[in-house]
């Protein structure tokens, strides 16, 4: 059977990562063995979050004062560039805007 | 992405402790007689669930964090409680995307509509000519759809969506039928046409030839924006990957919930062999969801069977379980569309004994029991304004 209509997450564009950010108000997050999953309620979209660290992270931008500080906080120095791609690509699908 | 342990598409085919989307099928009652019916709609059922079971349903979907419901039938606006649940469905954050033949979807019903939040809109038509589609879905539906979608534009709904199964009658429509999605602002949303429900007599005739089926392949390829709910994954064998998760969700990621509280394993296979349990049961439709022994069986690894040492495999995954199951071949071997015409081959050799049939129905009847031939010429644009 069919299993949704929506679409795989698009690839990154502009992410200003010393901007406040947070998770998009008409995103909900159902946590998953493998991460969590994201269905946008504005566009429709399905997304996901593909380890449980990055959930964590993206849980938790609304505490901090930049994305470069929640990532600085949370994630080991050698994995923050990796990080700081997903969530250019979790802006770019509108799964975090900037507060 | 660190920390990847496993393919994501691996791990939906082991399933999720909720689906991430379902059907919800509210009644078998229909004014229409479509000859491809998934579901065989027409007569009401007197066991159908109550609005109040309903309701504690859309609860256990808010518990267990479903996004969305795909809300259909039968006739979902034929239900006197319609507007009521999908209202209690969005404030419980479910979401609700419905299927509608637009026969009730009156110029206030529609204003209604584009009041809520997180309700999408879905227009059936078949044809995109009132000629093409009335021979599938009855005299006088092309143009109550099409009243149904004037409405919808002129109480600023926004982007709904038109459906379409397609057909060998209508594939060559494909172009005509974006050019209404676009005059509308629509999107336009085509299914495969899969021998369920009264499909089950009309397949042989009616479902596209090999040929009709590579163009079909071809066209979706150039309009990414073409919606298909992921259900032409088995052309994906012809080359590039179609767009979606090209996997069947069935009991693992996606399931039916009937309008008498039947739980089935997809909305194309409504036959006690996928039958996984009962919403009224002990611990509802989350236990069935979790622990019926069939959605179990589903989630483990599957055999390729007959398909194993094709080299398409990765891509088409055997195909639809449900078109597999109509047609009466083996589940583990090729999808009866296969790109590759395994399928053909295998239809031909096939026991006409163990073609199964639709053995659950709702087509109305007359007085003496007898089915009445399909489609019939429908009496409902005098009620339309009720």
């Amino acid at each position: 059977m069919s299993v949704t209509d929506e679409r795989v997450e698009a690839p990154a564009r502009e992410f200003d990562p010393d901007r406040a950010w947070r998770v998009h108000p008409q995103v909900a997050l159902r946590d998953e063995s493998f991460g969590a999953l994201a269905y946008h309620y504005g566009t429709r979209r399905l997304l996901f979050l593909k380890s449980r660290p990055l959930v964590d992270l993206v849980s938790a931008l609304d505490r901090f004062e930049s994305a470069t500080a929640a990532i600085e906080s949370l994630v080991p120095e050698n994995e923050r560039a990796q990080y700081t791609r997903a969530l250019a690509r979790l802006a770019k699908s509108e799964v975090i805007d900037a507060r | 992405m660190p920390a990847e342990v496993m393919p994501l598409r691996e791990r939906f085919t082991q399933g999720l402790d909720a689906p991430i989307c379902l059907t919800w099928e509210l009644t078998y009652a229909c004014n229409l007689a479509c000859v491809h019916c998934l579901s065989s709609s027409g007569r009401r059922d007197p066991m159908e669930l109550t609005p109040a079971e309903a309701r504690h349903i859309v609860d256990e979907l808010a518990d267990m964090k479903v996004f969305y419901v795909n809300i259909g039938g039968g006739e979902p606006m034929l239900r006197p409680d319609f507007f009521d649940l999908v209202g209690y469905a969005v404030d419980n954050k479910v979401g609700v995307k419905f299927s509608t033949n637009g026969t009730r979807l009156t110029a206030e019903r529609a204003r209604r509509l584009a009041a809520m939040d997180y309700v999408d809109v879905q227009v059936s038509i078949d044809g995109a000519l009132a000629s093409t589609n009335d021979s599938v879905r009855g005299e006088g539906s092309f143009a109550a759809a099409r009243t149904a979608m004037d409405n919808l534009a002129a109480a600023n709904f926004g982007q709904f969506k038109i459906s379409v199964v397609v057909t060998r009658e209508n594939v060559t429509q494909l172009d005509q039928f974006a050019a209404i999605a676009e005059s509308y602002g629509a999107q336009l949303r085509l299914t495969r046409f899969r021998p369920s429900g009264r499909g089950v007599e009309t397949w042989d005739r009616l479902h596209p030839t090999a040929e009709q089926q590579r163009m079909l392949y071809h066209w979706l390829l150039e309009r990414p924006d073409v919606l298909t709910g992921d259900s032409f994954f088995h052309l994906s064998a012809l080359g590039a990957p179609l767009d979606g998760l090209n996997l069947c969700g069935a009991g693992r990621v996606v399931c039916l919930i009937d309008p008498v509280g039947d739980v089935y394993a997809c909305p194309f296979v409504i036959d006690k062999e996928f039958l996984a349990g009962n919403v009224r049961g002990d611990g509802g439709f989350a236990a069935v969801w979790r622990q019926s022994d069939l959605f179990r069986s589903l989630r483990e690894p599957q055999s390729a069977g007959a398909c194993a040492s094709c080299g398409s495999y990765d891509a088409c995954q055997g195909g639809c379980m449900a078109a597999k199951f109509f047609t009466g071949l083996p589940l583990d071997g090729p999808d009866p569309e296969c790109v590759f015409g395994h399928g053909e081959d295998a239809l031909a050799a096939r026991d006409a004994a163990a073609h199964p049939g639709a053995a659950i129905g709702h087509s109305k009847v007359d007085r003496h029991g007898t089915p009445i031939p399909v489609p019939t010429p429908v009496r409902f644009r005098t009620r339309a304004l009720a």
